[in-house]
């Protein structure tokens, strides 16, 4: 299995800090990886990096064959597709509108889709449940459905690599797990996804492989009952903690110094 | 599908209005005319030596002038942008200004072009991060200050009365007496200005999604920021060259376009130069209307106007929590 994405002992500095160091991690076709880790553990720069958008000081980042900074923007758009942390509409354009942009790469515009467009941007409005509000307005529809609709427009756009920043934060429980079943289908016909996020449970449930960071390191790697032991959990996130089995998912359980409660 | 239907009717319906606008143009003004196309030498004088190539001036110069804010907007993710506001028409006015008092008047046009283009490379390179619309119009405010007092500088240092009164005129802004030579002039300018602002149309779209994932989605923003850039500078310099300093249509014209065709930057482009156009237009005929001894110049009737037009829009957008 060839790899789709793949960084070799990348290392990274904005300014004087250290963001990355020594970061090794490879992402194969069909393969879902979750990078975890405490707020600025340096996830969001992997992801950066590994679209090419920040160099490397030193190290190497291939997407596909390639460095991704030798790429063209659209040779890199249909390798990977992106999904920030705070996704933006600067102008409210209606939801199948901003789905359309997942088009751009392909040659496609919210005004002018071809048929393939349209029928990817049509799979990607189904995919994530957004049929109801394709004609809304972004400025009309709640926190959790923009989000949808950002993840909605880079699956339209049909890149065989998705880097998910957060694709769950700020969702009720339900919809995270709508979210990592999105993220399994997709997986399935034969893509490859890396999403960071904070909520263990989910990592363990959605991803094949989990990517624990810390300080721009990478603690542990690998299955995730395996990986998200409770030394790691703890070198991590400071706080002892574990990984559960409920039913066929999973609850991450953090130890919580008792408060000072009023008796 | 009625989106794209509910587009082509704007385009028709500012087309007309434009034809109309035209239309009214060579019927009134200050003197009275019953048939504009009457052949007498009389009307043919009025009609097409001096109304036909002031009203073709107004609409090119409005049409420059709304397309160039809508590509801006695109471009700076900013709803108040537009080549007055930004300091390129204040520019334009300044290079023009140098070629007139140096006595290269023939150069005017493209000293102008030249300033607005360093206006707009100079804003764009450090409104591009500028967050919420206010403080790209503050930078915007410095390099008007700037333009204004080398232009002011101008003026003072002039020693030939006559020129000065031009000068002056000229800065006001205004398209009284212009000939088919100056709707040539900005014509020209308008149609290389649109065609590279057009060819950046995809780019402004993809700038809805924000700097980073816009050139995730693989546009390339170094070539949409140079084509703006230099589309912007060539439409709001030759609209400067020809008219002098007209501020707001630019604000104006997508501002109101948006209410019909929505916030897509791409489909802002031809209506908001349709509309910059009309809305001249008309403006040029209320000057021309006005029963004022002197009469009023058309930069100082837009800015009367337009001034709380953006002061509104501003408002809006404050309140709305401002970064749109």
């Amino acid at each position: 299995m060839s790899a789709l994405l793949c960084y070799e002992r990348a290392a990274l500095e904005l300014g004087e800090r250290r963001v990355l160091a020594d970061f090794s991690l490879a992402v194969g076709a069909g393969e879902i990886v979750a990078l975890l880790g405490p707020n600025g553990a340096g996830k969001t720069s992997v992801l950066r990096a590994g679209l090419g958008l920040i160099p490397l000081a030193s190290g190497a980042v291939r997407l596909g064959e390639d460095d991704p900074r030798a790429l063209s923007a659209r040779a890199r758009a249909l390798r990977a597709a992106y999904l920030p942390q705070h996704p933006q509409a600067i102008w409210p354009l209606s939801v199948e509108a901003l789905i359309a942009l997942g088009r751009y790469a392909h040659g496609g515009a919210p005004d002018r889709l071809g048929p393939r467009d349209q029928a990817a941007v049509d799979a990607a409005i189904q995919t994530c449940g957004l049929g109801a509000l394709r004609a809304r307005r972004m400025d009309e529809i709640s926190g959790g459905e923009k989000l949808r609709v950002h993840l909605a427009r880079t699956l339209a756009q049909e890149a065989p690599l998705l880097m998910l920043d957060e694709p769950s934060a700020g969702l009720d429980p339900a919809q995270a797990l709508g979210v990592a079943e999105i993220l399994q289908a997709h997986a399935k016909r034969g893509a490859a996804v890396l999403f960071s996020t904070h909520d263990v449970a989910l990592a363990a449930h959605a991803a094949h492989r989990v990517a624990v960071m810390a300080q721009g390191r990478l603690l542990a790697e690998g299955a995730p009952e395996a990986a998200l032991t409770p030394e790691v959990l703890e070198q991590a996130y400071g706080k002892r903690g574990r990984l559960e089995r409920v039913g066929s998912g999973y609850a991450a359980v953090f130890e919580a110094q008792s408060l000072n409660r009023p008796a | 599908m009625s989106l794209r239907n509910n587009w082509f009717v704007v385009i028709a319906a500012l087309t007309a209005l434009s034809l109309a606008a035209l239309l009214a143009a060579l019927w009134l003004g200050p003197v009275p005319i019953a048939d504009p196309f009457a052949s007498d030498v009389r009307t043919r004088a009025i009609v097409w030596e001096v109304r036909l190539p002031r009203a073709l001036t107004a609409w090119l110069v409005g049409a420059a002038l709304g397309l160039s804010g809508a590509a801006l907007q695109g471009l700076l993710r900013n709803p108040l942008a537009d080549s007055g506001v930004l300091g390129l028409s204040g520019f334009a006015a300044l290079g023009a200004v140098i070629a007139f008092a140096f006595g290269f008047m023939g150069f005017a046009p493209i000293a102008a072009v030249a300033f607005a283009l360093a206006a707009a490379t100079l804003v764009t390179a450090l409104g591009w991060r500028a967050r919420g619309p206010a403080s790209l119009a503050l930078i915007g405010i410095g390099l008007l200050r700037l333009a204004g007092g080398r232009i002011a500088l101008a003026l003072n240092i002039e020693p030939n009365p006559g020129a000065l009164a031009d000068l002056v005129n000229w800065t006001l802004g205004s398209v009284e007496g212009r000939s088919l030579a100056d709707a040539m002039l900005a014509g020209s300018f308008l149609v290389v200005g649109g065609a590279l602002i057009f060819a950046s149309a995809r780019g402004l779209q993809a700038l809805t999604l924000g700097e980073v994932a816009a050139s995730a989605i693989g546009a390339d923003l170094l070539r949409t920021r140079t084509l703006v850039v230099l589309g912007a500078a060539a439409c709001a310099g030759g609209a400067t060259a020809v008219a002098g300093v007209i501020g707001f249509v630019g604000v104006a014209a997508p501002h109101f376009v948006r209410a019909m065709v929505g916030h897509d930057p791409a489909r802002l482009l031809l209506p908001s130069a349709l509309a910059g156009g009309a809305m001249l237009v008309c403006a040029d005929i209320a000057v021309r209307l006005l029963p004022t001894d002197t009469e009023l110049k058309l930069g100082v009737a837009a800015a009367l106007v337009g001034g709380p037009v953006f002061a509104l829009i501003a408002a809006r957008l404050a309140s709305r929590g401002g970064d749109a």
